[in-house]
């Protein structure tokens, strides 16, 4: 069973969500990955204004594959969010709220989170080809000299997710890893 | 007998295996996958297999690519001694045949020139090509794109030769677990044992394109392979990261003789989506 949320998204619709918890996304996002978190935190700390307003906005960290023609975008699967960890506590300053990626967080972003009630959701690593089919439109936002890179404004419709690391700061991966460590497979 | 293949259609050859390769997995990797859903306990776990089987059907009947990390494109030539490149330089042809496939197929430019200054290539070029000379006059080509999401948990340790097979064990079975959800488990393993640093390394690539499923053909190295394989998928880790049984597919040993001195181990981590598709000329 999975919760539908609209995006933007804002306290209020997220303080109740728990880690692991299935939710659809629908609504805008904006992708980000390594080049644009570089360049949007040379912003921050020159004191310019950054080229898209983040309040209570999500990120997808995602670079997609360029689409080919009659289709909105190419493959479009989560990439590894520990590399955004040294930019997101700032970012989580202005206003970020939600944020969509694969793998773990270090401890400050675990703790920015808690600290501003927003969530860390993961999509299926790897799904690429089946995640594209739930964006419905993409524009660039802003970094077009980036590619895959850039910032993207992009649509989505019951984009399929998991709740990584919710508003209190539970992390599904730190509990629910170890219920599994130790057991033997029983095939062999 | 020489035999003389022009650049042209190496070119051609290379950009139709980078398409192939980026949108349908090998068999042999596509049914592991399925077969593990089965095995799979955690909800989540299976939820996650579940996707990729899903992703799988999509990518093929869409023809658009598996994962959007259409990877770093790593090239194993086999040339055969009797044959004749003609027309330009065999690496020219691959690079251009890299460009024309990954530009025609849609599949994203993930390639930086210089690594400190990261300025992206634009068509995913250059690939890294391992070139191999045979016997005979045969011409062999395989294209297996290289996501970064698990190449970056990859790690290589020159063990001492006291530290043996335990210490090998733990190497990867650390391996595994630091890297955690990140390579988008399940994930592949081949490990290489022995030689120099480098040949460590490429052992440990080749490895993946050995069929999952299938054992090292010594005896001892086949055992280490289960060893791996059930210490791994009780690390918890499972599909996703999300917690789960089902951490690795299959664990590829490759070994090779090493220094008195030496025990050099590496493992090249790998994802579901492990992608390699072969031609000949
Ligand atoms: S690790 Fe593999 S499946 Fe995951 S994003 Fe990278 S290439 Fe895709």
């Amino acid at each position: 069973m999975s919760i539908r949320i609209k995006l933007p998204l804002d306290r209020s619709k997220i303080s109740g969500l728990r880690a692991g918890e299935r939710v659809l996304l629908s609504g805008h996002l904006y992708t980000a990955r390594d080049a644009a978190h570089m360049k949007l935190k040379e912003m921050l700390d020159n004191g310019h204004k950054l080229p898209v307003d983040l309040n209570n906005e999500t990120i997808y960290y995602a670079g997609p594959c360029p689409a080919a023609p009659g289709r909105v975008i190419g493959s479009a699967g989560p990439t590894t969010s520990g590399r955004m960890d040294s930019y997101t506590p700032a970012l989580l300053e202005h206003g970020l709220i939600g944020m969509i990626g694969k793998g773990d967080r270090d401890d400050k972003v675990v703790e920015a989170i808690k600290a501003k009630g927003a969530v860390y959701f993961g999509a299926t690593g790897g799904a690429g080809a089946l995640l594209s089919g739930r964006i419905a439109s993409s524009e660039i936002a802003a970094f077009p000299e980036l590619g895959t890179e850039a910032i993207r404004r992009i649509e989505v419709v019951d984009f399929p997710v998991i709740v990584l690391i919710d508003p209190s700061g539970t992390d599904i991966y730190r509990t629910n890893v170890i219920k599994y460590r130790n057991i033997r497979e029983e095939a062999d | 007998m020489t035999r003389v293949i022009e650049c042209r259609l190496v070119t051609e050859l290379v950009a139709s295996l980078c398409i192939e390769a980026n949108i349908i997995l090998p068999a042999d990797i596509a049914d592991v996958i399925s077969s593990a859903e089965y095995r799979e306990v955690s909800p989540e776990g299976k939820a996650v297999l579940a996707d990729l089987k899903l992703n799988m059907a999509v990518a093929r009947k869409e023809r658009i690519p598996i994962c959007q990390d259409t990877g770093m494109a790593v090239v194993f030539v086999k040339i055969g001694q009797e044959v004749q490149i003609s027309g330009g330089a065999l690496t020219d042809a691959i690079t251009a045949g890299v460009s024309k496939g990954y530009t025609e197929g849609y599949m994203r430019a993930s390639i930086v020139e210089d690594p400190l200054l990261r300025n992206n290539t634009g068509d995913n070029t250059p690939p890294v090509i391992h070139i191999e000379i045979v016997p005979g006059n045969t011409f062999r080509i395989t294209v297996a794109p290289k996501g970064f999401g698990s190449e970056n948990m990859s790690a290589l340790k020159m063990l001492k030769p006291s530290e043996g097979v335990e210490g090998v064990i733990d190497f990867v079975v650390d391996a595994v677990i630091t890297a955690g959800a990140n390579p988008c488990p399940p994930i592949i393993l081949g490990i290489g044992i022995g030689g120099t640093m480098e040949k460590a390394a490429l052992i440990a690539k080749q490895a993946l394109l050995r069929e999952a499923g299938t054992h090292n053909k010594l005896k001892h190295i086949a055992e280490l392979e289960d060893i791996i394989l059930d210490k791994v998928n009780r690390s918890g880790i499972g599909p996703g990261g999300l917690g789960g049984r089902v951490t690795a597919l299959a664990v590829n040993i490759d070994v090779y003789p090493t220094h008195i001195a030496g025990l050099p181990v590496a493992v090249n981590i790998s994802c579901h989506a492990t992608r390699h598709a072969t031609g000949s000329l």
